[in-house]
């Protein structure tokens, strides 16, 4: 191959500046516009919220990069490998998506998704997540307080817990072909824990939408308990009288309680809540009882034995 | 080329290729650390892939001689030595990503995981017993030991093969179907030594060849 030497070319000969710049604004237009056209239309994922209120809870920890929050997954609609949801999330489509809140309340309703968006001023709340695999991470998420929901609805007096449910569609879930869980996905929370301010009702992250492996549309955030109480993809809220059949529970009643508040000193059957590996970091921590929100949400067990009640 | 008594330097090219192909699994480990390709959790993907190949040449190390006696083709047998070593250096790898990179020498936690985690004793328990086995496996123990004591000893791969599997499938949190392929692998390899045991038990031994072959069997491990 022939290299020419800079004193070789002429000064003509060089593509000026201008010119390969214009032309990769445009291959990257198309790119951009080729992408856009396959997402559903609405939203589109990765789109930036406009206006974002810092929420007053923010831990001031290091966020995890958000190649890892969205590479890094528990979400076994999309398989059980963590990678699985970045890779197969795909099909899940986000819009239009509605959400049915009924049950025990005296205005039952469905909401749309974007009805959802208005509803309340979207807060960034920078979160520690805690999975019950010992591992962590600080994740800043978009969404308001669960509570501001809810009392749209009005609890009646009966309604004394709260059922989340994910979407149940094999077609877009792939996951969901198989039996590893009993599907849908439910969780539960009782209803003093979901009217807690710092239960999130979570549309985003890192000041995007959320991502579809992340639970895309709609998910809660209940930082204070291991991650899988923190249901994903919701299709419906109902109140009920009766502490709900949940998930995991059901899957492994002695491994994952219905409480699964992050307890370091109630170990999993199988291995240790002591500590736990921050992603990215090499040591392990140690793991903080309520996973750091003691403060906030210990009252709401007062007098309760938390190691039965794990 | 007779398959069943191929030339010596075919056999011998066998081994340098089994040899390779062996070692890519941690080529592509490091190649993978260095390209920082790992995932969020290197750790994790380091533990569970090591883990994962110890199991693998378990389970090919124990196909060894079923291959070899169903095909006819004794030279496999040469293989076998290698495949274990390889299944106790992925071990010992495993071993010491979870007592290093993942405990970093903290005695205390890693003492409290052998006695109180049903997997991690097992899967511990497994790798001790490994190293007998890897430390018995060159000519001059196999000699000291003879024939016999050797077999004997080096039975214990059974156990450690069903520990293996035990370990994967206690540390799983749900989703059970590779440690169960594991599973189903190695209990048929045991079966079929089980089911061969007995039919040769019932067939009678010509007695004269018997302490010929035994006697012929000291100088390099027999298939059991």
């Amino acid at each position: 191959m022939l290299i020419k030497k800079a004193s070789d070319i002429r000064p003509s000969e060089i593509t000026p500046s201008e010119v390969f710049r214009d032309r990769r604004r445009w291959l990257q237009l198309a790119a951009g516009a080729s992408a856009l056209a396959l997402l559903p239309r609405g939203l589109a994922a990765a789109e930036k919220f406009a206006d974002l209120n810092p929420g007053a809870y923010r831990i001031d920890e290091k966020p995890t990069p958000y190649e890892s929050v969205t590479t890094y997954n528990n979400f076994y609609e999309f398989g059980t490998d963590k990678e699985d949801p970045a890779k197969r999330a795909g099909s899940l489509r986000t819009r239009p998506w509605a959400v049915v809140v009924d049950g025990a309340v005296g205005k039952p309703r469905t909401f749309a998704i974007e009805e959802i968006l208005k509803m309340a001023p979207l807060e960034e709340r920078i979160y520690r997540l805690r999975c019950v695999e010992a591992w962590s991470m600080v994740v800043p998420w978009v969404g308001f307080s669960l509570a501001e929901l809810l009392k749209r609805v009005e609890p009646t007096g009966r309604a004394k817990f709260v059922e989340f449910t994910t979407l149940l569609d094999p077609t877009q879930m792939p996951g969901q072909r198989g039996t590893v869980l009993d599907w849908p996905y439910r969780e539960g929370l009782r209803i003093d824990e979901a009217m807690h301010p710092l239960t999130l009702l979570t549309v985003g992250l890192y000041g995007e939408v959320l991502p579809n492996q992340n639970g895309a549309p709609i998910r809660i955030v209940v930082p204070w308990k291991y991650g899988f109480k923190s249901a994903k993809s919701i299709v419906r809220i109902r109140l009920t009288e009766t502490q709900p059949e949940t998930t995991w529970n059901l899957a492994g009643p002695k491994e994952y309680g219905f409480y699964s508040n992050v307890n370091p000193d109630v170990d999993h059957p199988r291995w240790s809540q002591a500590k736990e590996r921050r992603i990215g970091e090499f040591f392990k921590r140690p793991t903080l009882p309520f996973n750091g929100y003691a403060e906030q949400v210990a009252q709401l067990y007062a007098g309760m034995d938390l190691q039965r009640y794990f | 080329m007779r398959w069943n008594q191929p030339p010596l330097a075919f056999v011998a090219s066998a081994r340098l290729a089994v040899f390779s192909a062996s070692l890519v699994p941690l080529a592509l480990l490091v190649h993978k650390g260095l390209g920082d390709a790992l995932g969020a959790n290197p750790i994790e993907k380091i533990t569970r892939t090591t883990g994962w190949w110890t199991l693998f040449f378990l389970a090919v190390t124990l196909a060894v001689t079923p291959a070899r006696k169903l095909a006819g083709w004794p030279w496999l047998g040469r293989l076998r030595r290698m495949l274990g070593l390889f299944a106790f250096f992925y071990g010992l790898l495993h071993f010491l990503t979870y007592f290093v990179l993942d405990q970093f020498f903290d005695w205390m936690s890693i003492g409290k995981d052998i006695l109180k985690r049903p997997y991690i004793t097992i899967g511990f328990t497994a790798f001790v017993l490994l190293i007998p086995l890897a430390a018995t496996s060159t000519d001059g123990m196999i000699r000291r030991l003879g024939g016999k004591g050797w077999r004997r000893l080096h039975k214990l791969v059974y156990v450690i093969a069903g520990a293996g599997v035990l370990h994967f499938a206690w540390l799983v949190k749900k989703d059970i179907t590779e440690p169960l392929i594991f599973g189903f692998a190695v209990a048929a390899l045991l079966g079929w030594r089980a089911v061969d045991a007995c039919s040769n038990a019932a067939r009678p031994t010509p007695n004269p060849t018997a302490p010929l072959a035994r006697k012929r069997r000291q100088a390099s491990p027999p298939g059991s």
